[in-house]
């Protein structure tokens, strides 16, 4: 495979529009976030006394700091237009991996770094598999999905590791000192950060949007699309495996099933955070605030004691609504645009 | 800028969101009042958070407890999530400790991941005690369905009646980590040592998920075409597995089973000779007692000190056992019950 790079990446044309459209779209998506989440704290304030409280912050951070991690490097993925549902599997591999060399007598950051290590490899097999063999990714991170679960179970079994240390294991119990900010979410934060200026302001980003938007035209650009893809996976699985370190210390606990089901809702956070599934579009700011809107969410329901059921429910509605809303429109113009290119001139 | 403006427009609201959640704790006053006439304070919370909100034995048990508490003039509220996890179990255990709950009765879905949560509920001062799947967590009263040996044992004597202590048997399980069922299983390892031509051929896990069970039992009959018996120590899996066999009769001739099932649910399977016999404890008395050990905590007219007594309405008094290796301080609620064609008819639940 050769890549011959043709021109420098900013003086074409189709970057340029990529750079544009897409921008003003997202805005107007994330405007509208600002609305429902104004909206949802109003109810959750209405709704639930207990919902502005000091507790509550701590809570919506704890219970979603992981699927927020790791719904970045995702966001990043989808917007190349590729996919990564390995992801909760990575996360539950990572902390088997971490609580069996624990239990085996490592030192634990010895073993978070082996566990982040394999994190790091296993997106490097999504990678390989996807940019080296040209293969799906839908249908490889699938694969992987069941495969990472696969391993962890035969790594761990029916047991459970715990006895870590106490000073790690608070980051579960307590937020930082002064705070109600759970550890979890202030590497959330220091994360976005990083993707929203890689994303948003750096050449990088806007080879990641060119790809989205137009795989073939990033090539011809001199945009090493493969090269991209394949770090944004390795990426995914160190920064999973990250999040399955923290899930550990949170719970106290490894186990093999650890997350099983979290893709979901990774990929929800993703797309109700405007990232076209499409790809080519979408935000860091957008993630962040769907990862906001969700905890607080959830975490009002949960007070106001709404089933489950009823839950799940409500975020799948609004999951459907945000697919629906931005794509609905976008698809329908690509439809046209390509009836329009079959009929002869 | 256009966009820099919108940026500082969405930052400001989002300054404002989390402001606003960062705002003080508003107390509830405490609204546990004077002691009843069993010793037990009226007015009490107490959060029952089972396995998940649809399993059909959990809900049985969540009702028994609400029975109890209207009995003692308290409440109860049922929080879960839909999934078999710790963590759709731990948003509930916060909601608890938010709401200022007297009390958490748990079924929990992983014997040490919800401990930090439980650890921070009892530190803010709610008792917790846990039944149907016990925790590892310090500081909690278990209350026991059956004593676990009895449980494992009785399952292969019942089997080994029926197919006359001979032939390959299998085990069709809740999920792999299911601290009860693994402890159950356990005994009947042990039991089936006790019948030399009765081989334990393989364990499937159905995840108490009727599909994953139905999927792993098909998988199971027909790698072992020689099956004999099948002890299913759920209520998801034994279900599940009947009505399978009810519509196989080919299969249902050559395969016995039974296990821990719902008299409700097995009705049919009884009387239509799938199934002959099973058993279970009554789950509606397993969530009455718990709620009255809940209450009782709560109250001081219990503890989690071996020998102290406490009644629990109709069932009687109960005594608080020892910690040994397996659990902590706990209370067994009885022996099983086998149902079979004679009294099947005669339970509601």
């Amino acid at each position: 495979m050769s890549e011959t790079r043709t021109a420098p990446p900013d003086v074409v044309p189709s970057v340029g529009v990529a750079r544009e459209v897409p921008w003003r779209a997202a805005l107007r998506w994330e405007s509208g976030l600002v609305v429902v989440l104004v909206a949802t704290l109003i109810f959750a304030g209405t709704q639930s006394s207990e919902f502005f409280t000091q507790s509550t912050m701590f809570y919506v951070g704890l219970n979603m700091g992981e699927i927020a991690i790791m719904a970045l490097p995702l966001a990043l993925i989808v917007m190349t237009g590729e996919i990564d549902l390995s992801v909760a599997s990575m996360l539950g591999l990572s902390g088997t991996i971490m609580g069996y060399l624990f239990s085996n007598g490592w030192n634990v950051y010895l073993a978070m770094a082996v566990a982040l290590l394999a994190g790091a490899v296993g997106g490097a097999l999504n990678g390989v598999l996807i940019t080296g063999l040209g293969l799906p990714s839908i249908a490889v991170t699938i694969g992987t999905l069941t495969l990472f679960r696969g391993l962890a179970e035969v790594i761990l079994g029916n047991s459970t590791v715990g006895g870590y240390p106490a000073s790690l294991t608070k980051i579960g119990v307590t937020p930082i000192q002064g705070t109600q900010l759970s550890y979890s979410v202030v590497i959330f934060v220091g994360l976005a950060v990083v993707c929203a200026i890689v994303l948003h302001a750096t050449p990088l980003g806007r080879a990641i949007f060119a790809i989205g938007l137009q795989s073939e035209a990033a090539h011809f650009a001199g945009i090493r699309v493969g090269r991209i893809k394949f770090w944004l996976y390795v990426v995914s699985g160190a920064v999973c495996a990250l999040a399955g370190i923290l899930f550990t210390l949170k719970n106290a606990s490894a186990r093999y099933d650890a997350g099983t089901g979290l893709e979901l809702n990774v990929v929800a956070i993703v797309l109700l955070g405007g990232v076209s599934i499409f790809g080519g579009r979408g935000s860091v700011v957008g993630v962040v605030l769907s990862v906001v809107i969700v905890g607080s969410l959830q975490q009002a329901l949960t007070q106001m004691q709404v089933d489950a059921q009823v839950q799940n429910i409500v975020l799948g509605g609004l999951l459907l609504v945000s697919v629906i809303v931005p794509n609905g429109a976008e698809a329908a113009r690509r439809i046209r645009a390509r009836t329009r290119r079959r009929v002869p001139a | 800028m256009v966009q820099l403006r919108t940026m500082a427009v969405l930052a400001t609201a989002l300054t404002v969101g989390l402001t606003a959640a960062c705002s003080s704790t508003t107390k509830k006053a405490g609204d546990t009042g004077s002691p009843t006439a069993t010793g037990v304070k009226k007015g009490l919370t107490v959060y029952f958070i089972p396995k998940d909100t649809q399993n059909p034995y959990e809900v049985i048990a969540d009702e028994g407890g609400k029975t109890a508490l209207s009995e003692l003039g308290g409440k109860v509220v049922v929080s879960s999530g839909t999934a078999d996890t710790a963590a759709a179990q731990i948003p509930s255990i916060q909601a608890a400790i938010q709401a200022h709950a007297d009390a958490i009765v748990i079924a929990g879905n992983d014997p040490a991941s919800l401990c930090p949560s439980l650890g921070q509920a009892y530190a803010a001062g709610i008792k917790i005690v846990s039944f149907d799947s016990d925790v590892t967590c310090p500081n909690h009263l278990f209350i026991n369905q059956a004593n676990t040996k009895q449980i494992g044992t009785s399952e292969v004597d019942l089997l080994a009646k029926q197919i006359g202590s001979a032939g390959d048997i299998a085990i069709l399980s809740a999920a792999a980590t299911a601290t009860n069922q693994n402890a159950w299983i356990g005994f009947m390892k042990q039991q089936l040592q006790k019948y030399p031509n009765m081989h334990l051929v393989k364990t499937v896990y159905g995840n108490d998920d009727p599909a994953t069970s139905l999927t792993v039992l098909q998988g199971l009959l027909s790698a072992y075409p020689n099956l004999k018996g099948i002890i299913s120590p759920t209520t998801v899996g034994i279900s599940t597995a009947a009505q399978y066999l009810s519509t196989h009769k080919d299969i249902a001739k050559k395969v016995t089973l039974t296990g821990l099932g719902l008299p409700s649910q097995m009705k049919p399977y009884i009387h239509d000779g799938t199934v002959k016999a099973f058993e279970l404890w009554n789950p509606n008395n397993l969530g009455y007692l718990a709620g009255y050990a809940a209450a009782s905590l709560v109250s001081g007219s219990a503890s989690l000190t071996p020998g102290t007594k406490f009644k629990a309405g109709k069932l009687g008094e109960y005594t608080v056992l020892p910690a040994d290796a397996a659990t902590g301080p706990s209370v067994v609620l009885g022996p099983p019950t086998v149902f079979d064609s004679s009294n099947v008819d005669q339970f509601n639940f």
